[in-house]
């Protein structure tokens, strides 16, 4: 490999946003016919370094070369000229526009625009690879992994060969990622060079040739990944080891708290989103979620939560001396009034839970300003609970009158999960919530979310990461296209048979 | 009987203001830039060719003397530099300097018609005339000439044979401006980038340029509704204000034609219709019920801005970043 | 490292905040430019002296008690709809139906004045006004803000559409009500009875306007940064998601804000026809409307700022009318001089949000790493 001359080469590489240093002299290279993991928790500046080789961002300084020629990426269509296509994260397709028009969009071919000969040559890399996309069907009517299929197209129709993928399997299925990897080591013995950036474990150890880490900005090192193994990256990752094992005490007394019966929901555009769903959620008890993303998981929190309309079924609250109440057709406000204290910790924190523009005294405020019959919003309580959250929770910020947005994002997961627990809940809802932190914050969340069920609340989580469901929840029930796949105890559910759930409802049974 | 021979011409002559107004508009607006500078823009647009042509009229010694050519061209060229001067300032403003773009939509509106009133005032001040307006008669007789043949076929020639040169101008506007936006690849992509400009950005498509672009093609095609005013439905006389509310009506136009400007030809004359029907309704004596017609445009531009947005189907929206400043490193 | 950066030549950064003493250093700057390129337009264009020219402009604004308070009612009116404005702005609502929401008031007003001028008592007449015009201009904020809450209808076309219903529906009203008949104006209305003026304090005619809008100004400030619909609005405007996810109603606040915001149009607009004007005219809001909108944007949407930047173009406008007649210049020319000065402080913000990095030439950064 030694001999082998570097596709890219990025020297000492820094970017700055604000006071925040992304990444801070960061060396990278790049070799064709190899798949490269850029591995780092959230945060570490994967993305940013990425974003400077497709041209979104321009160095603050540091060199780039492409096959040994020192380089300019000013826009991303110089990285375009130079064979550099990025798939970001967040999809960058015009909604109005065609699949043929996204792909086509940026190209500087000669003469009158034809898509039907863009259609034709779209469908020829469809067929080459198997990917099954429609060319004339607006993106907006698509599914999420659709969508993905077109960014993926859009790079290879330019004829880019070197491929920058960021978190590409986040939001697939299990089958759609195997199709993935399948077509990304196609390309690789085709001799191109690509990049996924990820912090899943597994999907390094299975794809990736080589693997290179970044940690607060830095760069750690990189390696052959055969030469390397799941714990010693995440030493790298972390900076010390950190030991694996989740808590999981005993539930005390547990007893129903939400019956959720033949609950169905569709989408505005009338996709059934949830199928006749039924369970309880005990309190001190965690019921985990898990399943393929996309698969209700969002609309079931958001139905118990009153904030998505469901088409039938029943939601019950239920009390500790046994009374029932329906939660169903109620609004936040009136669930709040009715007296059940309902705690949410969305998927989207800051397009969702937090106003990324206020600082941390008026976000701790969201939930409670409505508190007494005065006239004026009480700003003296806020601000205490504000310090008390950045101090027990260990919040790094500047202060209490710091913008939200200006935290990373471990610490605006701590401020909003601090937030609703605040409230002393007896329900508390979770929605990924450890996605995106880095490991250190991962185990502080799971730590409230335990001392909570200690405490009775009953809580539903919903999570991605098998493992993390596995070692923490009490129960988990397993969503399948909106229909409830199976519920299984955690302590003695095998990882398998979950992820079998996940894709067939039943697990193996509905092959029998 | 409803007098259409007369009524048709009238409408045509009223819209083209208009349709050139909102053409410009329109192509703007597919760049996310919402100028509501174009009144502004329409105002410079005719006092930039009022004083191309008042510099011509006094340079030569008749109006015998006058070349068709350059009477043309000069107040053509001064009109088209005025309103591209104001487009590129709003650019300026917007793009590069990332400012909220209905303020300074606001603002260059107040500067334009500011503009346009004070060398108006002054070029009267100089001719010294008696009434507050400047005559510039013999340039309109080349801007406001017929088709040949309008006079002799009836009420054919006179529907559709009658008008300067500018309105067909405009018409034959208005359809390229469409078919760009619609079949072409520079078409694509400033919709692109109207409608999500990191898309387009990422997509290797020059944003700036193309807001750029968009926004001073549509300011100077704009600003000619200005010029057709002035020379061709005014007949050459500039006098203060006069323009009016047209350059909103162009605005409410963009949104009646749901961003088309091919639609915009025949919602155009539509619009100038309705804007003078009121002067072809038997109301009698009662003055006051005209003012209520005067009202039309902009109630049927609300119901139509009602309805799209009722049924809300995705391709009849407002360009999806309409009115936002674009920084590609935003975090 | 010895080899040169070679990034493009200029490129812009986010800035982190800004002192606030900063901000306003590169404010007043823009402020001193705009002076400057307007003192050389004027120059250019008339060929007067530009120092002359702003003496001139100051003792227009300044120069009589007369002219004192003239300066102080215009920035009274202007300040009450930039008020009215502003809380529709915080909530990300563009409301520029300023004009015609106040036109609506004014037309209320005149209504009542015209209308029941000699049947009621004139305190009970004055009352009417005032909650005729209050709720007027309410009901013309309240159409844009229903389709909005509803239907998501665009709010700016809407509510600019909607200035130009209420010009014709003023320009209606005139013509039914002009005195004499086929003079096309309505004229000073019940000149002998003085029946639905607004008191007059002393022997200040406008000292009441300013007395209103300086009290309208504290209650604006404190509604917005301390009461509990304050608070939605900030949250609405920042994020509608999660306004709705602690439980605010969205359209309920849209529809309130807009009723506040048409409301004290309303007032503005009352004001004008019963507190000074005692007349209407389709151009009573003489482009206050979309004035206000600048006003509100220029203090970042805070009541007390917008004391100062209606204050800073209502001078402008007041100096320049003076220009015009000392100079014998076109009245135009305030609104050359108002767009100048705004051009200058729109670009300004540029500079507060935003750092430009030059390209560090090749030899400086040898320099620096040796």
């Amino acid at each position: 490999m030694d001999n082998k001359i570097a596709a890219v080469k990025m020297r000492n590489i820094t970017k700055t946003f604000g006071s925040v240093v992304a990444n801070d002299k960061v060396w990278l290279d790049i070799y064709r016919g190899e798949i490269l993991a850029l591995l780092g928790e959230n945060g570490s500046g994967k993305t940013t370094l990425m974003n400077m080789l497709s041209g979104i961002y321009f160095p603050d300084e540091g060199e780039i070369s492409i096959d040994g020629k020192e380089v300019i990426i000013r826009s991303p269509k110089d990285a375009y000229d130079l064979g550099i296509g990025m798939v970001h994260q967040h999809f960058k397709l015009v909604d109005v526009l065609t699949a043929t028009e996204n792909i086509v969009l940026g190209l500087k071919e000669k003469g009158k625009l034809d898509l039907k000969a863009a259609a034709k040559k779209i469908k020829d890399i469809c067929d080459q690879y198997g990917f099954e996309v429609d060319p004339n069907q607006k993106i907006y009517d698509m599914s999420v992994s659709q969508k993905q299929t077109v960014e993926i197209i859009k790079v290879l129709y330019r004829g880019a060969d070197i491929l920058i993928l960021d978190e590409p399997t986040a939001v697939l299925t299990p089958q759609e990622t195997d199709k993935l990897f399948a077509v990304l080591r196609n390309m690789r013995d085709d001799g191109k060079a690509i990049v996924i950036i990820t912090h899943k474990m597994h999907e390094v150890e299975e794809l990736s040739d080589r693997v290179a880490i970044l940690r607060h900005g830095q760069f750690i090192g990189d390696m052959p990944t055969k030469s390397t193994n799941a714990q010693e990256m995440t030493n790298m990752m972390v900076g010390h080891s950190v030991t694996l094992n989740i808590e999981r005490p005993e539930p005390v007394d547990p007893k129903p708290r939400i019956e959720v019966k033949n609950l169905t929901v569709r989408s505005i555009d009338g996709v059934l989103k949830l199928d006749d769903v039924s369970f309880t959620a005990n309190s001190g008890e965690i019921l985990g979620i898990a399943g393929i993303s996309g698969c209700g998981q969002k609309e079931l929190l958001e139905a118990i939560a009153g904030l998505q309309p469901v088409e039938s079924g029943s939601i019950c609250y239920v009390e500790d001396n046994g009374e029932r109440e329906e939660l169903l057709g109620k609004d936040p406000l009136r669930i709040a009034e009715m007296g059940v204290s309902l705690s949410f910790v969305p998927e989207d924190r800051l397009g969702m839970g937090l106003v990324g523009n206020m600082d941390l005294a008026d976000n701790m405020m969201l939930r409670s300003f409505r508190r007494g019959h005065s006239f004026f919003t009480d700003r003296k309580s806020p601000k205490k609970l504000a310090e008390t959250v950045v101090r027990e929770l260990e919040v790094n910020t500047p202060g209490i009158s710091t913008q939200v947005r200006k935290l990373s994002g471990g610490n605006v997961q701590k401020v909003l999960v601090g937030r609703e627990i605040s409230s002393a809940p007896t329900v508390l809802l979770t929605a990924y919530a450890v996605r995106g932190l880095d490991i250190n914050s991962s185990y502080t969340i799971y730590d409230l979310i335990n001392r909570q069920k200690a405490a009775g609340v009953a809580v539903i989580y919903v999570g991605e990461d098998l493992d993390v469901l596995l070692e923490l929840a009490d129960r988990i029930l397993v969503l399948c296209g909106g229909k409830v796949s199976g519920i299984v105890e955690g302590r003695s559910a095998q990882k398998r048979d979950v992820g079998m759930m996940m894709t067939r409802l039943g697990g193996n049974k509905a092959d029998e | 009987m409803f007098d259409f021979v007369s009524f048709i011409p009238r409408a045509v002559a009223q819209s083209i203001p208009l349709l050139l107004g909102s053409t410009g508009e329109t192509l703007t607006e597919k760049s996310g830039n919402l100028n509501l500078g174009i009144p502004g823009v329409m105002y410079v647009g005719a006092i930039s060719g009022v004083i191309g042509a008042f510099m011509y009229e006094q340079s030569v010694s008749s109006a015998e003397a006058m070349n068709g050519v350059l009477a043309i061209g000069i107040p053509l060229c001064a009109s088209l530099l005025g309103s591209l001067l104001m487009g590129l300032l709003y650019c300026f403003l917007t793009v590069t300097l990332r400012a909220n773009q209905n303020v300074t939509g606001l603002a260059l509106t107040t500067f334009g018609v500011g503009f346009g009133n004070f060398f108006g005032g002054s070029l009267i001040k100089l001719t010294g005339s008696e009434v507050p307006s400047i005559a510039l008669s013999a340039t309109s007789a080349y801007f406001s000439r017929a088709l040949p043949f309008a006079n002799d076929l009836g009420w054919f020639g006179k529907i559709f044979l009658s008008y300067g040169f500018l309105a067909y101008t405009a018409i034959i506007i208005a359809f390229v401006t469409a078919y760009i936006l619609r079949h072409t690849r520079v078409g694509l992509q400033l919709r692109a980038v109207g409608e999500s400009p990191n898309t387009a950005d990422a997509a290797g498509i020059n944003v700036n340029r193309y807001k750029y672009a968009a926004t001073c093609t549509g300011s100077m095609i704009a600003g000619l509704g200005g010029l057709y005013y002035v020379m061709d439905y005014a007949c050459g006389v500039w006098s203060n204000d006069a323009f009016g509310d047209r350059g909103w009506l162009a605005i409410a136009l963009v949104i009646f034609t749901i961003w088309r400007p091919n639609v915009g030809v025949l919602a155009s004359i539509l619009f100038g219709g309705l804007y003078i029907l009121y002067l072809f309704i038997p109301t009698g004596t009662n003055l006051a019920v005209k003012e209520l017609y005067k009202m039309l445009p902009y109630v049927v531009t609300l119901i139509v801005l009602v309805a799209t947005s009722m049924r809300n189907k995705r391709e009849d929206q407002p360009p999806a970043s309409l009115g936002l400043a674009y920084f590609r490193e935003e975090r | 490292m010895n080899k040169q950066n070679q990034g493009p030549l200029v490129h812009i950064v986010k800035r982190g905040a800004l002192p606030w003493y900063c901000a306003w250093g590169i404010r007043a700057a823009a402020i001193v430019l705009a002076l400057l390129a307007c003192a050389l337009v004027t120059t250019l264009l008339t060929g007067e002296n530009p120092i002359q020219i702003y003496a001139t402009m100051i003792a227009g604004a300044f120069g009589t008690t007369r002219k004192i308070w003239i300066l102080l009612q215009n920035i009274a009116i202007l300040l009450c709809i930039s008020l009215a404005l502003t809380p529709a702005f915080k909530m990300r609502f563009w409301n520029i139906g300023g004009e015609g929401q106040v036109l609506i008031g004014g037309l209320a007003t005149a209504a009542c004045m015209i209308c029941l001028g000699d049947k009621l008592p004139n305190w009970l007449l004055i009352c009417t006004m005032v909650a005729a015009s209050i709720a007027a201009g309410a009901i013309w904020a309240l159409i844009p803000a229903f389709c909005k809450a509803k239907w998501n209808t665009n709010e700016t076309l809407f509510t600019l559409m909607m200035n130009y219903v209420a010009t014709q529906l003023v320009a209606f009203f005139v013509i039914l009500w002009e005195v004499p008949k086929g003079a096309g104006k309505i004229g000073i209305i019940n000149q002998a009875t003085e029946a639905g003026w607004l008191p007059q304090i002393g022997s200040y005619k406008y000292l009441l306007n300013v007395l209103v809008v300086a009290v309208l100004t504290i209650l604006m400030y404190v509604y917005l940064n301390y009461s509990k619909h304050g608070y939605e609005i900030a949250v609405v405007g920042e994020s509608e998601r999660t306004a709705r996810y602690v439980g605010i109603k969205v359209e309920k606040v849209i529809i309130r804000t807009m009723l506040v915001s048409g409301a004290v149009c309303g007032i503005a607009g009352l004001l004008l026809v019963g507190g000074t004007d005692h007349t209407i005219t389709t151009t009573i809001a003489g482009g206050r409307g979309f004035t206000a909108v600048m006003v509100s944007w220029l203090a970042k949407f805070n009541p007390i700022f917008m004391i100062f930047t209606s204050f800073l173009l209502v001078f402008l406008d007041r100096g320049a009318s003076e220009i015009s007649t000392v100079f014998g210049l076109n009245q135009s020319f305030a609104d050359i001089l108002t767009g100048i000065i705004l051009f200058f402080i729109i670009g300004c913000e540029f500079f507060i949000s935003y750092k430009i990095c030059f390209r560090k030439s090749a030899r400086k950064e040898g320099k620096a790493n040796v």
